[in-house]
C-alpha cells in the first residue's frame, strides 16, 4: 500500500489541528512561563516572553506566603478546603449515581423512566437559576458559608451526571444475570455489590473523572455560599487578584492558578485512557 | 403428587393477551418441554412460574403450594438461562455457591455440595475460572451446576441449547436427558425445538397463540397430534397435509385426495370407526413423510399389501440417511422420506408405498383431529 503519511491533505489536516491545538494551548504556555517568572521582570518587559531567569519561588510564595484576604498563608488553605468539598461530594455522587442508575436501569418499576427523566433534567437547568434555591435551603438547614454545604450541593447537583452515565452503561448488562440471581436468592444491595459493581470500574473511572473536575473547577457556587477562610481555592484566586490590584504580582498568582490547575490535570493524566474508553464503551460481555 | 400445578392462568400485556387460560399438572420426576413457536407465551409461562412475572389470573403451586405471592428466590426452584447468566465477576467456583452464600449455607456444606456437582458435571478443572475463559458447552455446564447445586424442587430451563452450534447442541441435549434419568429430577424445558422436544421429553407440552394445544407424552403428540398445528410443528419434515373427501366403499372410509381429478388418489383405510360421521364431507388428511415409502417397501407390523400408488416426483433432495422425496398425491403436494439409495428422477412418475395405518383426519373446519 502507498504510504500516505505524507500527502497533501494529510499535511492539511495536520496543519489545521496544529493551529488548533496552538490556540488552545497558548493561554496554558502563557500562565506555565509567567510562573516561573519574578514580578519584576513582567512588569518591565511584557506578559508574554521566556523567563529571563527562572523564578521557581513563585510557586512556593504562591502555596505558602501570599496573603489572600488579610491572612497571609498562601493557597495552601483553600486548596485544602477545595479537596475537602470535592473529595467527599465525589465519592458520595459517584456511588449514589451507580446505585441509581443501576436502579432505573435493571429494576423496572413504576414511574422508572420519569424518575430517570426529572434527575437527569439537571443537566439542562442553567446553574444561575439555581441559586437562589439552594440558598434558600443552605439558610434553612444553617449550612451557609461551610464546607458542608458545598458538598450537599455538588453530591445532588452531580446525580444528574452520575445517574446518566451509569444507567447508560448499566442497560448493556443483560437483565436475565439479575433475575439468576433472584432466584439464587440475592437481593438488591447484594446484586448490586457482588455483580454489577464489578463490573463498573470503567464507568466509575469516567464517573469519578468527571465529577472530580467539575467539582474542583466549580466557581460560582463556591463564591457565591462561601466567604472568607471556607473558600475554595477556585473563589479565593479571585480574591488573590483582588488584594493585589495596587501591585501588579503576575508570577505569584500564574503559579497560584498553575497549583490550583493540578489536581485535575494529575486526574486526567492519570485516569485520561480510561475516561476516553470509558465513554465509548459499555459493554460487558 | 404434582410437583407444579398451574390453573386458569393468563398473562396481558396492555391489551395484548399472551396466556389464555393455561391449565397444567406436572407431576415429581417428569420431564416436561414447553415447545412452541417464538411468541406463543412459552417463556412468560417459565418466567411466571419462576415468580420473574406475574400472572394477570390464575394459580401456581409448587410441591403443593400456592406461590403466587412468594418471591422467586423462595419458590425451591432454581432455573438455567438461554444465556447462562453467569456471573462475569466471579469464578465458576463463586457462581456455584452464590446461590448458598446468600442463604448462608455453612461454609462446609456449600464444599460438599460444590465437589458432588462439580463431579457430576466433569467440571472440577474449571472451579478457578472466569466465565469469560470457557467455552461454550463450558458455560452451559456451569449454569446447571448451578441450578443443580441447589437440589431444588423444580428445574426450570430457558432454551439452554439455544446459543450452542449444531454439533454440541446434540452432545448437551443427551447429557442432560440422562442427568434427567440420573438425578430424577421435575423438570421444566422452554424451547421452540421441537426435536429437543421429541427427544427429552417425557411429556410435551405444545403452545401456540397463548395456549397449550395438547400435552402429552412425544409418541402420543406426534401420532395423534391433537390438531393440525401440533401436526405441521412437530415433525422434521412436517406432516403433509392435504384437502381430501372421506367416501365410504364397501362399508370401510377411504380418503380420496383430488377428488373428481384424473389422478386422484384413493387411501383404503382400516378402522378409523370415529370418522363415521365424516364420510361424504371435505377433510384434512395428514400423512407423516416416513409413512409415504418406495413402492417396494414393506411397513413393519402391516397385514396385507400396502396401498401403493403412481405419482409424479418433483423434486429428490438426497440426506445421506434418506431420500426426501416431493411428489404429487391426487394434485397435492407431498413429502415423501424413501430408502437412500433409491433415487427417482424429477419429472416421472414413481410407485410409493403408504403406510395408511397412520393417517392422520382433521376437521377442516376445527382443525382438530378426528382420528
Amino acid at each position: 500500500m502507498r504510504d500516505r503519511t505524507f500527502a497533501p491533505s494529510r499535511m492539511l489536516i495536520y496543519l489545521v489541528v496544529l493551529l488548533v491545538a496552538v490556540a488552545y494551548l497558548v493561554p496554558l504556555i502563557v500562565v506555565v512561563l509567567n510562573s516561573l517568572r519574578s514580578n519584576e521582570e513582567i512588569a518591565q518587559t511584557s506578559m508574554i516572553g521566556w523567563p529571563l531567569r527562572w523564578a521557581f519561588g513563585n510557586y512556593l510564595t504562591a502555596w505558602s506566603d501570599f496573603c489572600v484576604a488579610q491572612t497571609c498563608a498562601g493557597i495552601r488553605p483553600y486548596m485544602l478546603n477545595s479537596a475537602l468539598v470535592t473529595i467527599p461530594a465525589t465519592i458520595f455522587s459517584t456511588l449514589l449515581g451507580a446505585v441509581a442508575g443501576y436502579a432505573v436501569s435493571l429494576w423496572r418499576f413504576r414511574g422508572d423512566q420519569w424518575i430517570y427523566g426529572i434527575v437527569t433534567l439537571g443537566i439542562f437547568l442553567p446553574q444561575q437559576m439555581r441559586l437562589l434555591p439552594w440558598t434558600i435551603v443552605l439558610r434553612d438547614m444553617g449550612l451557609m458559608n461551610t464546607l458542608t454545604g458545598l458538598v450537599m450541593i455538588h453530591t445532588i447537583q452531580g446525580l444528574s451526571f452520575t445517574v446518566l452515565f451509569c444507567r447508560n452503561y448499566y442497560v448493556s448488562v443483560p437483565q436475565e444475570l439479575i433475575r439468576a440471581a433472584r432466584i439464587d436468592g440475592a437481593g438488591f444491595f447484594r446484586i448490586f455489590w457482588r455483580i454489577i459493581l464489578p463490573l463498573s470500574p470503567p464507568i466509575l473511572v469516567v464517573t469519578v473523572i468527571w465529577q472530580f473536575t467539575h467539582i474542583w473547577n466549580e466557581f460560582l457556587y463556591g463564591v457565591t455560599f462561601t466567604t472568607g477562610q471556607q473558600q475554595p481555592v477556585t473563589a479565593a484566586l479571585i480574591a488573590l487578584s483582588a488584594a493585589v490590584a495596587d501591585i501588579p504580582q503576575n508570577g505569584v498568582q500564574s503559579a497560584a492558578v498553575m497549583i490550583a490547575a493540578l489536581p485535575t490535570l494529575l486526574i486526567y493524566l492519570i485516569g485520561g485512557k480510561y475516561f476516553v474508553r470509558g465513554l465509548t464503551a459499555g459493554a460487558v460481555k | 403428587m404434582a410437583a407444579l400445578s398451574i390453573r386458569t392462568l393468563s398473562k396481558r400485556y396492555a391489551n395484548l393477551e399472551v396466556l389464555k387460560g393455561i391449565n397444567l399438572d406436572i407431576e415429581s420426576g417428569e420431564f416436561t418441554v414447553l415447545v412452541g413457536p417464538s411468541g406463543c407465551g412459552k417463556s412468560t409461562l417459565l418466567n411466571i412460574v419462576a415468580g420473574l412475572d406475574r400472572p394477570s389470573a390464575g394459580t401456581i403451586e409448587i410441591g403443593g403450594r400456592v406461590v403466587n405471592d412468594v418471591e422467586p428466590k423462595d419458590r425451591d426452584i432454581a432455573m438455567v438461562f438461554q444465556s447462562y447468566a453467569l456471573y462475569p465477576s466471579m469464578t465458576v467456583r463463586q457462581n456455584i455457591t452464590f446461590g448458598m452464600e446468600c442463604r448462608h449455607v455453612p461454609k462446609a456444606e456449600q464444599e460438599a455440595a460444590l465437589a458432588n456437582v462439580a463431579r457430576l458435571l466433569q467440571i472440577e478443572p474449571l472451579l478457578g475460572r472466569k466465565p469469560s475463559q470457557l467455552s461454550g458447552g463450558q458455560r452451559q455446564r456451569v449454569a446447571m451446576g448451578r441450578a443443580l447445586v441447589r437440589d431444588p424442587l423444580l428445574f426450570l430451563f430457558d432454551e439452554p441449547l439455544s446459543n450452542l452450534d449444531a454439533k454440541l447442541r446434540v452432545e448437551m441435549r443427551m447429557e442432560i436427558k440422562r442427568l434427567h434419568q440420573r438425578i430424577g429430577a421435575t423438570i421444566v424445558y422452554v424451547t421452540h425445538d421441537q426435536i429437543e422436544a421429541m427427544t427429552m421429553a417425557t411429556r410435551i407440552a405444545v403452545m401456540h397463540h397463548g395456549e397449550v394445544q395438547q400435552f402429552a407424552d412425544p409418541d402420543t403428540v406426534y401420532r395423534y397430534p391433537a390438531n393440525l398445528f401440533v401436526a405441521r410443528f412437530m415433525g422434521s419434515p412436517p406432516m403433509n397435509t392435504m384437502k381430501a373427501r372421506l367416501e365410504a366403499e364397501d362399508g370401510g372410509p377411504v380418503v380420496v385426495i383430488g377428488a373428481g381429478r384424473p389422478d386422484e388418489a384413493r387411501l383404503r383405510l382400516q378402522g378409523y370407526d370415529a370418522a363415521a360421521s365424516f364420510v361424504g364431507r371435505d377433510i384434512v388428511v395428514g400423512i407423516r413423510p416416513e409413512c409415504i415409502a418406495e413402492g417396494n417397501r414393506g411397513f413393519s407390523g402391516a397385514c396385507g399389501a400396502p396401498v401403493v400408488v403412481n405419482a409424479p416426483v418433483e423434486m429428490v433432495e438426497p440426506t445421506g440417511a434418506e431420500t426426501i422425496v416431493l411428489l404429487r398425491l391426487g394434485g397435492e403436494s407431498a413429502l415423501a422420506r424413501i430408502a437412500p439409495d433409491i433415487r427417482p428422477v424429477p419429472g416421472e412418475r414413481a410407485a410409493f408405498a403408504l403406510d395408511t395405518r397412520r393417517i392422520c383426519l382433521f376437521d377442516p373446519e376445527t382443525e382438530r383431529l378426528i382420528a
